[in-house]
């Protein structure tokens, strides 16, 4: 092919096949048996853990470290898996160093937490290479109840209701289900195909069809579902992109950071997608980083992250900045884009500096540019088109505790839905939770 | 999942898990909130006679062994029997039995050796509604000293004479709690069956001293600059109380008598061990001390996976089924020859199987000089060492010699046959084989 780092322009194969499947390998490589015992070992069994109140699925962490540590990470499964059904996805991409091992009690003394997203992984991949499903569904209810996108909210809640003998049919608008954990996720998170393999393992249950290609809005209406099912769970997650508002916006090399990484992500062979040469990508938050790193992965030469705030401010957590920079990824913070050069094509940003007066951000005055044939925009996700009759909260769908909206009969949950932190785990909890208030009604 | 229910004496319990007299058992707040935790059972707290109450030091009572990042290993104390009125306690029971029908409650009970002094309180037990009693013959500091606990436990003729009075004023199952602290602990479970005892529990607390502060010069824990021996309990004594029980469960005097088994019990497998070995459930004490309540969570699901893994429908159908393997020294079968293997791609280097091996063992490992150790079979005795002393799991196993192969080291063929020691031409008292 002859290309490489320095070759200009958007070009695939910068590098040789053998280091891009390197570089998107397991960023954490699964445990060997020994190695999870003994990170096992490290536990406290603390009473009242704080690590349990700080997973937002609440899964029981001390038990089922010690069911490993007893030699059962096959129970130790069934106990993550009980309160999180995608527990393998959550141990592969939960932000643990701003959750669970954040409050650990060895994390605070030393620290060096226990290592539970790791230890979780072992417990669930055990059971689930083993082919083996843990659930049953009780005796069927007769109810029927429709759920709105098959993303990791979506899919909780499907799987709570058909093991309570709901039936259940998702709909979802792409040809593939999984959501953000098929077409968002880093590719060094869940290598190997697993979003697909976990959808498939969770649909073991049963009672859960999955209709592929029907969009809220297009082939479907809220109304007509309401028609034809009991109950109505809407997890569509966020598909708008907000506007970067900078001039030449619109040139060649301007993309939004989500749908590239979701085109990374369903390439098979990442030697065939092109990436530029100097990369720049626009936001703070996990999005921008996974772009940017996955970006330096496929072999740009440069990449600047550019974010408009202080470092302290930024979405993505330390660790992930870190990450970041250990990829070689340069951030920069307190600078805003204005502007993107280029004749029809991007060749260069401009960027000015930014100072927060106290009472919002301003530019200073002050710009610089940056050679950028590619520049990404991660500067958040919104709602898409709001479904009919539904009120917001924000820009979001307004929802209470278990996550009924404004309508009767229609409940949300995940990105799409009002408070929680847009996380997969939290999108867990939110489908499991209205999935239990959705059959206390039903059958109530 | 596997049904866990175990009956004992008739007693009922939704799992074999029970918490031992103890600290745990104390009080009524307690024994609710491990009901509520999933215990199966629990024996009460050890009651003494009407009167005033014991007291306990109102220093430190425990001592304990620890593993380098302070895993509790060892546990002593020198706590005594309840320190709280007889009623007081007799109400409680009266209390949880009713509220918590599916779950045993047994009362463990210890007054003086006099026959009247059971007569009196063997009645308001049984009021109780309780489902059984422990005798606890075991403890062995405090209360020994007064003529109570062990010093009854160590004389064979007094366990069979209150066991006796037991079951002649109490109408429920007597379980006889043995102490360790003895030579032959077939003696006492003999004697306890012989009062017609319907069980035997044991163990209770080992004599010891865990340690001595080098400042002080003192047992540790000290109090006010002297220290006792207390009992050692927790996951230390263990192996103890696995023979113990295995050799009571082998007497063909007390073989297939009901054994509850108690002693260093922290995990499933440590139950199911037990079990294995003739233990008809377990009762667990340090482990909820160390831990909490919540660990008999981990017990039940770890026992109900393995015996679903085994095809086990209930706990009666393992219990005691490991018994007829453990034999006597002499019955080994001498012509089993392994010799062990280091698996060269899992090896460290580390070295430690050649240090045991050359430095304290047989000399039957080799070492080149880019660290390669193998196992010379002229050499190898099999003592196993190597294994035990090996940081990875499964690097050094121990492989089978087949009849018909030479081993190396005597330069003889194995042989088919089973051969012991009790016809090996070496052992002067030899019979000739039947
Ligand atoms: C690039 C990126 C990286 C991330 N990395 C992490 C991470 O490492 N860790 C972490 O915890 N979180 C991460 N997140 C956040 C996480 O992915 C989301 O919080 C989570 O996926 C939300 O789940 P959801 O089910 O609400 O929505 P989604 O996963 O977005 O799923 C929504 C589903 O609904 C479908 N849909 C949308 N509209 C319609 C419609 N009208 N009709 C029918 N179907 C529709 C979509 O196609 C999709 O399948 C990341 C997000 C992004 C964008
Ligand atoms: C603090 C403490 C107090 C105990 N008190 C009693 C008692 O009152 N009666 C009794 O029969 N055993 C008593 N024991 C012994 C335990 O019931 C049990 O037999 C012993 O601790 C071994 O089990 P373990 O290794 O699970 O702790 C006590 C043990 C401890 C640690
Ligand atoms: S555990 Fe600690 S706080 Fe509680 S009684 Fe004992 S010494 Fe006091």
């Amino acid at each position: 092919m002859g290309n490489s780092q320095t070759t200009p322009g958007i070009v695939a194969g910068r590098l040789p096949a053998d280091r891009i499947q390197e570089n998107f390998d397991d960023l954490h490589p699964a445990y060997a048996p020994h190695e999870a015992a003994v990170a096992a070992d490290r536990c406290y069994f603390c009473h009242d853990a704080p690590c349990m109140t700080a997973c937002p699925t609440s899964i029981d962490i001390p038990l089922f470290i010690r069911q490993i540590a007893t030699g059962t990470p096959e129970a130790a499964a069934r106990t993550i898996l009980n309160q999180n059904i995608l527990g393998g996805m959550c141990a592969r991409v939960c932000p643990t160093e701003t959750l669970c091992e954040e409050v650990c009690v060895r994390e605070v003394a030393e620290g060096k937490p226990v290592e539970i997203g790791r230890l979780q992984r072992y417990a669930t991949d055990t059971l689930m290479d083993a082919g083996k499903h843990p659930f049953t569904r009780a005796a069927p209810t007769g109810k029927s109840v429709a759920v709105v996108g098959a993303g990791p909210a979506g899919l909780s809640c499907a799987h709570r209701l058909a093991m309570l003998g709901h039936d259940v049919v998702i709909y979802e608008a792409r040809p593939k289900a999984g959501g953000l954990n098929e077409f968002g996720i880093a590719a060094y998170k869940a290598p190997n195909g697993f979003a697909t393999a976990e959808v498939e393992w969770l649909l073991q249950i049963g009672g859960i069809t999955i209709q592929e290609g029907q969009a809220l809005g297009d082939q479907i209406t809220l109304s007509g579902l309401k028609e034809s099912h009991d109950a109505v769970f809407l997890s569509i997650g966020l598909s708008g992109v907000n506007a970067l508002r900078a001039e030449g916006e619109d040139r060649e090399g301007v993309e939004d950071a989500v749908s590239f990484i979701a085109e990374l992500r369903q390439t098979s062979d990442l030697t065939t997608l092109p990436v530029g040469r100097n990369v720049v990508v626009i936001g703070g938050g996990m999005t921008a980083v996974d772009a940017a790193v996955q970006s330096k992965l496929l072999g740009a030469e440069n990449v600047t992250i550019a974010y408009r705030r202080g470092q302290e401010a930024m979405g993505a957590s330390r660790y992930e900045q870190d990450l970041a920079a250990q990829n070689g990824v340069r951030l920069m913070f307190n600078v805003q884009p204005v502007a993107v050069h280029g004749n029809g094509r991007a060749v260069e940003i401009e960027l000015e500096y930014t100072t927060d007066t106290g009472s919002g951000l301003t530019g200073t005055g002050e710009t610089f540019r940056l050679p950028a044939d590619q520049v990404f925009k991660a500067i958040g996700q919104t709602l898409g088109d709001t479904p009919e009759g539904i009120t917001l909260e924000g820009r979001k769908i307004a929802v209470n505790d278990t996550g009924r909206t404004s309508l009767d009969g229609v409940w949300a949950g995940g990105d799409c839905a009002s408070g929680g932190d847009d996380l997969t785990v939290t999108a867990v909890a939110e489908g499991r939770d209205a999935a239990m208030d959705i059959h206390a009604t039903l059958v109530g | 999942m596997a049904d866990l229910t175990t009956e004992f004496l008739g007693i009922k319990s939704p799992n074999p898990f029970w918490l031992a007299s103890a600290p745990p058992t104390d009080k009524e707040y307690n024994v609710r909130r491990a009901f509520e935790a999933g215990w199966g059972g629990v024996v009460w707290k050890t009651l003494g006679a009407e009167g005033p109450p014991v007291v306990n030091v109102n220093g430190p009572r425990y001592g304990a062994i620890y593993g380098a990042d302070r895993r509790l290993l060892g546990l002593n104390n020198i706590e005594l029997i309840t320190d709280r009125p007889l009623q007081t306690n007799l109400d409680e029971i009266t209390r949880v039995k009713k509220d918590y029908p599916d779950r045993a409650i047994i009362v463990s009970i210890m007054v003086p050796c006099e026959e009247e002094a059971w007569k009196d309180i063997l009645p308001r037990v049984e009021a109780t509604g309780a489902d059984g009693i422990e005798l606890n013959f075991g403890c062995p500091h405090g209360m020994a000293e007064r003529g109570m606990g062990s010093a009854v436990g160590q004389v064979p003729e007094y366990i069979t004479m209150v066991t006796e009075w037991c079951k002649k004023y109490y109408s429920k199952p007597v379980i006889v709690k043995l102490t360790p602290n003895i030579t032959d602990i077939r003696k006492p479970a003999q004697a306890a069956f012989k009062g017609n005892a319907d069980a035997v529990s044991l163990i209770n607390t080992i004599n010891s001293i865990t340690s001595v502060d080098l400042d002080l010069l003192a047992p540790q824990p000290t109090i006010d600059g002297k220290g006792t021996h207390g009992g050692y309990c927790g996951p230390a004594v263990k192996p103890i109380a696995l023979n113990m029980v295995a050799e009571i469960a082998r007497d063909p005097e007390t073989h297939g008598k009901p054994i509850s088994a108690i002693g260093g019990i922290t995990t499933w497998r440590d139950a199911a061990e037990f079990m294995v070995m003739g233990a008809g459930n377990v009762q667990v004490c340090t482990a909820a001390m160390t831990y909490g309540f919540k660990i008999v969570q981990e017990m039940i699901s770890g026992l109900s996976q393995w015996m679903d893994e085994k095809g086990y429908a209930s706990t009666s159908e393992f219990v005691g089924a490991g018994v007829p393997n453990v034999t006597d020294w002499q019955y080994l079968n001498l012509n089993y020859i392994t010799k062990a293997r280091i698996d060269q791609d899992a090896c460290i280097k580390c070295g430690r199987c050649y240090a045991a091996c050359e430095d304290t063992s047989h000399q039957a490992i080799s070492m080149s000089a880019d660290r390669v150790f193998e196992v010379q079979d002229d050499e190898c005795v099999a003592c196993n060492l190597c294994v035990d002393v090996c940081p990875v799991e499964n690097c050094i196993t121990m492989i089978e010699l087949q009849p018909g192969e030479i081993d190396k080291r005597t330069q003889k063929v194995v042989q088919p046959e089973y051969a012991n020691w009790t016809t090996h031409p070496n052992n002067p008292a030899a019979q000739a084989a039947e």
